[in-house]
């Protein structure tokens, strides 16, 4: 349940607009059809198909729809991109993507794709090759971890389009009352501390998902450590990095911060925390930048007071150890282009489109998913905006992915029976029984 | 004369008959079952009968959707795998809990309302039948949804209405334990089926007799006694048959757990180790294990039921 699928809901709701914008579709789709239609009569067998390029995206607040419709106009009549919706949750995402690539469809031009996943599509030979000159122009200028995300084993497999990072976010007056110099990098332990004077909660992922691994691999690697220590093709092959001293501080860290985690951590989301944050019940809280729009439309919509935003403070994500720059969460969405599209070419062009600056710097301020590429960081645009843009900037910088495994759903779902409830962890046996358990799983012997 | 009388021995049999064989008659009988009913049987097949062939034989390899190149035999170990596997043995205990629990409850509430269904007054009759089944016309993820918003502990009404029981408070976290995930759980499926149940107790009901409670009437006997020496052996195989229509889907529960807990607090039930070997995980080999063992107990509970409780599926539709 990573956040890029969460966004979608602070944006406005279709209202009808969205549905007069359908029926346009609709209508367009079928002049386009009777367009074809004689041309293909008129020119006999001229593949016309292959000039409609499907984008299956991620639910947003319907920037990534606007975003087709802008590249379609740009492309004068080269392509049109229609769009897709795929299910809410990534995990749900991949099941949808990777089934239909099993079964070579070739209807599945453009994905928006969450990049843990993408060393399992590129494994599996599902994403077409990125050419050379294509990967020089989506890599210019885009920050450090958004081309990571979009790498696996050494080559850029997919187009980086947004990237996001999680910041701490935090309530000014509590942080001033409890004493706390924002202006340094501050440790979870700080943060605990002032919680426990002050009576209130972190807000951070407790719950059995995607965002307890997201949490957890900023842990380790914040500590100086990795999920994975050595990665490799063999399953059995792949060495865990859990049961190191990174992992262990990273263990007892989730359990401090579970303490003071509030009555429903164990089941807490991001949109759990946003709304908890919001609420006053938590002062601080790890979330991703989707809560500042959010807590602004809120505002707008006259369900929030304008001095709770006014109050809210942010800067980047929490140390483990002080002194050692903290490691943030990565996330966001590449584009990979199916293998088995009929019109690749077109595909790669259309996506080029869809990751151009202008565009970037347009799904950043509509619908609150940075950008990728660090020259939108400095639109002004985007920073009236986002006040926050440098930090986000900043903390993309020093992000780190989680695994790049093709296993990816066995370490985070091993990792998620394990470390589940956060309360509960051990640290002298959690990494030891999470390690025996995905190592198990990657060798066959147990069930997940 | 005495010849007319003497019975035509050569013809005793049709000519056409096999010896030993059937009439022309039942022939052309059995032809037009076929013809009727044979369509339909070749679409079950297709849709049943392969799947399971396929899963079956699916079970014996090692085969990962993302890694079709490195398809290996590996005969009966998945099911080695998942039978020492505490998982499993988890599973099952759950699954058979939810499915026990929901099914005994079901049973008394939906026999209750199949009384108030059958004895309402006649000018009510047909609001309170629709109303009772309003549940079972809902999508089950969708009541999943809806209870999982009234136990929520931010969006939710539930603690809040009944913060003066104990154990429940304003910061009660239904979700965040094993026993409240599961209350939580059966509630949405009590809810959701206790209708289907009910309309069958209720087609029951209609088939006893009125002339039996007329006599035990005029026997002096009471609601009472009436009830459980009249009624309730008369609808024997209904009831029957409504437990184990029942056992057999709460068997499966899926999608409340799918919805309000998504496996945590060990709540997993066996369809959802199966949805996560296949679909998540992608271990298609693995995956199909687990549900042919998933289909070998609902065989199993079937069989219990037709032989243990000797349950005639033809008398439930009356046609005895």
């Amino acid at each position: 349940m990573s956040i890029e699928d969460r966004d979608g809901s602070t944006g406005s709701r279709p209202g009808s607009r969205g549905r007069r914008a359908r029926s346009r579709r609709a209508w367009g789709g079928s002049a386009a059809a009777l367009v074809l239609a004689s041309t293909l009569a008129a020119c006999g067998g001229d593949s016309g198909n292959a000039s409609v390029l499907t984008w299956y995206i991620n639910p947003d607040s319907g920037g990534q729809a606007e975003i087709a419709q802008r590249c379609t106009e740009a492309a004068n009549g080269a392509y049109t991109i229609e769009v897709s919706q795929l299910p809410r949750e990534s995990s749900q995402q991949r099941e949808q993507l990777i089934r239909r690539l099993a079964a070579e469809d070739s209807s599945i031009d453009i994905m928006s794709l969450d990049p843990p996943y993408i060393p399992e599509f590129a494994q599996a030979g599902f994403l077409a090759p990125v050419p050379e000159d294509v990967v020089a122009r989506v890599t210019e200028d885009v920050v450090q971890s958004a081309v990571d995300g979009a790498t696996w084993d050494g080559e850029v497999v997919s187009v980086p389009f947004w990237a996001n990072t999680q910041l701490l976010w935090y309530k000014k007056s509590v942080a001033e009352a409890a004493g706390l110099d924002m202006t340094q990098p501050v440790t979870w332990e700080q943060l605990v501390q002032a919680a426990q004077e002050q009576g209130t909660t972190i807000a951070a992922q407790g719950i059995r998902a995607e965002a307890l691994t997201v949490w957890l691999n900023a842990l380790i690697e914040s500590a100086g450590g990795s999920v994975i220590a050595e990665g490799s093709d063999d399953p059995a092959g792949i060495q865990l990095g859990l049961d190191s001293e990174a992992g262990v501080r990273a263990a007892e860290t989730m359990k401090l911060v579970s303490g003071v985690g509030g009555p429903a951590f164990s089941t807490a989301g991001e949109d759990a925390n946003a709304t908890d944050f919001e609420q006053g019940d938590a002062a601080f809280m790890v979330n991703w930048p989707f809560v500042w729009p959010r807590a602004q439309s809120a505002v707008e919509a006259g369900t929030l007071e304008a001095s709770v935003p006014a109050d809210y403070g942010w800067t980047l994500y929490p140390s483990v150890d002080t002194g050692q720059p903290s490691a943030p969460p990565y996330g966001g969405i590449n584009l990979g282009i199916g293998a088995f599209s009929t019109n690749v070419d077109g595909a790669f062009e259309a996506a080029e489109c869809i990751v151009s600056e202008e565009n970037q710097a347009y799904y950043f301020t509509t619908n609150g998913n940075p950008a990728a590429k660090a020259t939108v960081y400095d639109d002004p645009a985007v920073l009236e905006e986002f006040p926050m843009a440098p930090v986000i900037r900043q903390s993309l910088e020093q992000a780190a992915p989680r695994p790049q495994t093709v296993y990816y759903n066995e370490v985070s779902g091993g990792l998620q029976r394990t470390y589940h409830p956060a309360s509960s962890i051990d640290p002298a046996q959690t990494p030891q029984e999470a390690t025996d358990l995905i190592e198990a799983v990657l060798r066959g012997e147990q069930l997940l | 004369m005495s010849t007319t009388t003497l019975p035509p021995t050569e013809k005793t049999q049709p000519v056409s008959a096999p010896p030993g064989g059937l009439s022309d008659r039942l022939k052309a009988e059995r032809r037009l079952g076929w013809l009727l009913a044979g369509p339909a049987f070749f679409v079950m097949l297709a849709v049943t009968a392969y799947p399971i062939l396929q899963a079956t034989y699916d079970s014996l390899f090692s085969y990962r959707l993302t890694d079709p190149a490195n398809r290996s035999f590996v005969g009966l170990s998945n099911y080695g795998v998942i039978l020492t596997d505490p998982l499993w043995w988890q599973a099952l205990g759950v699954t058979l809990l939810i499915t026990f629990v929901t099914v005994a409850v079901e049973l008394l509430l939906g026999f209750a309302l199949a009384l108030v269904m059958a004895k309402a007054l006649s000018s009510i009759r047909p609001v309170v039948r629709a109303a009772i089944l309003i549940p079972y016309a809902v999508i089950t993820v969708v009541s999943a949804l809806a209870w999982q918003f009234a136990f929520d502990i931010n969006t939710g009404f539930v603690n809040s209405w009944f913060a003066w029981l104990p154990g429940v408070g304003t910061d009660t976290d239904w979700f965040g334990g094993w026993g409240s995930s599961i209350f939580v759980i059966c509630i949405a499926e009590i809810w959701k089926t206790t209708p289907f149940i009910s309309l069958l107790l209720l087609a029951g009901l209609a088939q006893v007799p009125e002339v039996l409670q007329e006599a035990a009437k005029v026997d002096g006997a009471t609601w009472m006694q009436r009830m459980f020496r009249v009624t309730i052996p008369n609808m024997k195989a209904a009831i029957m048959v409504a437990l184990l229509f029942r056992t057999l889907d709460a068997f499966r529960i899926f999608d409340s757990i799918f919805i309000m807990t998504n496996g945590a607090n060990n709540t997993e039930s066996v369809s959802f180790l199966a949805y996560r070997q296949t679909i998540a995980r992608l271990e298609i080999g693995l995956g199909s294990a687990v549900s042919v063992l998933l289909f070998i107990a609902v065989v199993l509970i079937a069989g219990i039921f037709i032989k243990g409780f000797k349950v005639d599926l033809s008398q439930a539709r009356g046609d005895r």
